[in-house]
């Protein structure tokens, strides 16, 4: 036992004395959330709009009102002609143009029809897509105000396809993906590159030459890692309800007590990887490729894992990020219990089971 | 065989196509000083990490305080301390952090040991709050080598200890196995280094994978019965070359500022060796009968083998 402590011990004074490590431990989480939650959103505010209006009636004024005051568009300028569109656009700060017919109310009233031109700036297809949405929305909801005690139908041709979700909404989803990953991050690849560091150093051959069993060498291990992970997994949730208030509508027990599931399921794949790698840079570049990218890609952490081609979506199965997810949306989002995930929880002990099992197969009681 | 410190028996072990030891066989008694002594790439490590329980033969026998290196080496890690090549301590944790961290993993505590340790700890003692990363080559040896024995180890392996450290340090590193031999601890020690040869009790030449001979250092150097000369000449280089184009020369190796030579005549040639060197517009001629040291009977017997 006492051996086991100094070990833990020893593991803490290498954590602690490597500025590396500890900014990757500390740092990270905190600077992802806040790269989620702020920064990369498909949110777009106060994006400039020019308005080119032909009637200038009491119609246009009330739509370009609308459209002003939604809070997603600033007016940049009125443009007087049509010549001016394409200089406004190739300055680079407008985004979208909206250009009104000819007697615009005049035709509504008389033809129960008016066309309203929308352009976008497709440089950034996406910016242009959201744009373009939020205006045929806002265009969709003019055209049912005017309605209201109207007889005739009236129409102003805009398409609407879906309707966006806010901004809070995605954060909502960010911070159980961002959990995984990030215990994920620490888990496997600390743990990974802190047993390969023992083989590259040398040290791992004096501990092999010491009555020490390989177990307990590996439990003191990651033992470390298991209460910094933990304990950055509760930052995380702490900074998801404190900054962007995400809630926690289930049971915090469960929530805590299937986290310290998966971060033991990722610490058993760390010890996994550094069966097989003898050097700090293989181990790295194993975790990164092999566990980060299909973590963040394939999990439904940022691409919904239903969209994806069906070849993808049977490896997303074996992703064990893609279960947590799910186990972390129900207790997060839906406040549900145990009965509705026992089938993610069992699919995370069946992978803790198998990584645990092949490493101790692996593992080497010798150098070579 | 059970009274043997270490037995092995036609050990063989290869990495692919490399045949690492071909066939070695060692008896080294107990409470021994001995030394493995052989160029880089000779099978040193191959041997000593075998002898650890570190590498799995892939053939022949061998045993290490009576305790098969196979199937009982968990009595073997119990007993023994095993120093590696290169440095292999924990960089970022101090002298002191480094030496109770191998205390606790052997079950055991600095005070406890600190009679087997004293004289080499002592040394580094000052530092001990110093990260091992900043010790100085021959400091990290002593706190390497302190680390090994603060569990009491009946026998210690030492694989190349001296590599790479100052001469100075090396003198006193033999110093320090000498002492800790009187404490009755069998030492297993490998070295490229022939000269270290004579400070052992035994001495087995490796070489390609096979042992070349085991003897004392006295016996080694008895067993040269050719006469042997240092010979000096201003233009080393061309001394060389033409030491080595003579009719007569058995062997002929740059030793130092001295050139060794023997001859096939076996006679006394020093005469002749001079009158053939002038003749070779060769100045500051010096020709001197001498007797053999270690290495000139190693340089003989790997010779021999090529």
């Amino acid at each position: 036992m006492r051996r086991f402590k100094a070990f833990v011990v020893k593991e803490f004074y290498h954590i602690f004395r490597d500025t590396k490590t500890l900014i990757i431990l500390f740092g990270m989480p905190i600077v992802q959330i806040m790269l989620f939650g702020y920064a990369i959103t498909n949110e777009i505010k106060d994006a400039k709009i020019a308005i080119l209006d032909k009637s200038k009636d009491h119609l246009t004024v009330r739509l370009s009102d609308k459209i002003l005051s939604s809070g997603y568009f600033q007016l940049s300028e009125y443009l007087y002609s049509e010549a001016e569109i394409e200089e406004v656009f190739r300055k680079g700060e407008v985004k979208q143009v909206v250009i009104y017919d000819k007697q615009f109310a005049q035709k509504l009233e008389r033809d129960h029809q008016a066309k309203v031109q929308i352009l976008a700036d497709a440089t950034d297809p996406n910016t242009a897509n959201t744009l373009i949405k939020y205006t045929s929305s806002i265009i969709n909801s003019f055209q049912q105000e005017l309605a209201f005690g109207n007889p005739t139908p009236l129409t102003i041709k805009p398409e609407i396809r879906m309707l966006y979700n806010p901004n809070l909404e995605s954060v909502f989803l960010f911070v159980p993906g961002l959990i995984s990953v990030i215990l994920m991050l620490i888990s496997a690849m600390m743990t990974s590159i802190s047993i390969a560091r023992e083989k590259e150093i040398g040290t791992m051959e004096v501990l092999l030459a010491s009555p020490m069993q390989p177990a307990q060498v590996i439990i003191s291990k990651v033992i470390p890692y298991l209460i910094l992970a933990f304990s950055n997994a509760i930052v995380i949730l702490l900074l998801g309800y404190l900054v962007f208030g995400v809630p926690i509508r289930g049971s915090l027990l469960l929530l805590l007590l299937e986290s310290i599931l998966f971060i033991v399921m990722a610490l058993s794949m760390g010890i996994l990887i550094s069966t097989i790698t003898n050097s700090q840079q293989t181990a790295l570049l194993i975790s990164l490729m092999g566990l980060m990218l299909p973590t963040i890609l394939l999990s439904g952490f940022i691409f919904p894992v239903e969209n994806m081609p069906m070849p993808l979506q049977l490896i997303s199965h074996l992703i064990p990020a893609k279960w947590f997810i799910l186990i972390l949306k129900s207790i997060m989002l839906k406040g549900t219990g145990i009965l509705f995930f026992w089938k993610e929880t069992l699919i995370l002990v069946g992978f803790t089971f198998a990584f645990t099992f092949l490493s101790v197969k692996k593992f080497k009681i010798r150098v070579a | 065989m059970t009274n043997l410190a270490i037995k092995t028996e036609n050990l063989t072990k290869r990495y692919g196509s490399l045949e690492a030891l071909k066939g070695v066989d060692l008896e080294v008694p107990p409470g021994f000083l001995f030394g493995i002594i052989g160029p880089d790439g000779a099978g040193k490590t191959s041997l000593i990490r075998t002898l650890a329980t570190l590498v799995l033969p892939d053939g022949g026998r061998a045993s290490v305080l009576g305790h098969d290196v196979v199937a009982e080496y968990r009595s073997i890690r119990n007993k023994m301390g095993y120093m590696p090549g290169r440095f292999s301590l924990y960089q970022d944790l101090s002298v002191l952090e480094n030496l109770q961290l191998f205390a606790s993993i052997y079950d055991t505590t600095i005070e406890k040991n600190y009679h087997l340790i004293k004289d080499i700890y002592q040394q580094i003692e000052p530092f001990k709050h110093r990260r091992a990363g900043q010790l100085s080559g021959g400091m990290k040896q002593k706190l390497a080598l302190s680390c090994a024995l603060i569990h009491e180890p009946e026998i210690l392996f030492l694989d190349e200890p001296t590599t790479g450290v100052d001469p100075v340090s090396r003198n006193e590193f033999w110093e320090m196995l000498e002492d800790l031999k009187k404490k009755g601890i069998s030492i297993l020690v490998s070295t490229p280094y022939m000269d270290e040869a004579k400070l052992c009790d035994m001495v087995a030449l490796i070489q390609n994978g096979t042992i070349l001979s085991v003897n004392t250092p006295a016996e080694i150097v008895d067993s040269y019965n050719t006469p042997l000369y240092a010979i000096k000449a201003t233009n080393k280089y061309q001394l060389l070359k033409d030491l080595k184009s003579y009719s007569y020369a058995a062997s002929v190796f740059p030793f130092g500022e001295y050139i060794h030579y023997t001859d096939q005549r076996g006679l006394n040639v020093v005469e002749e060796l001079k009158k053939h060197l002038e003749a070779n517009n060769h100045s500051g001629i010096e020709v001197v009968s001498i007797a053999p040291t270690v290495e000139d009977c190693f340089m003989a017997l790997m010779d021999e083998q090529v």
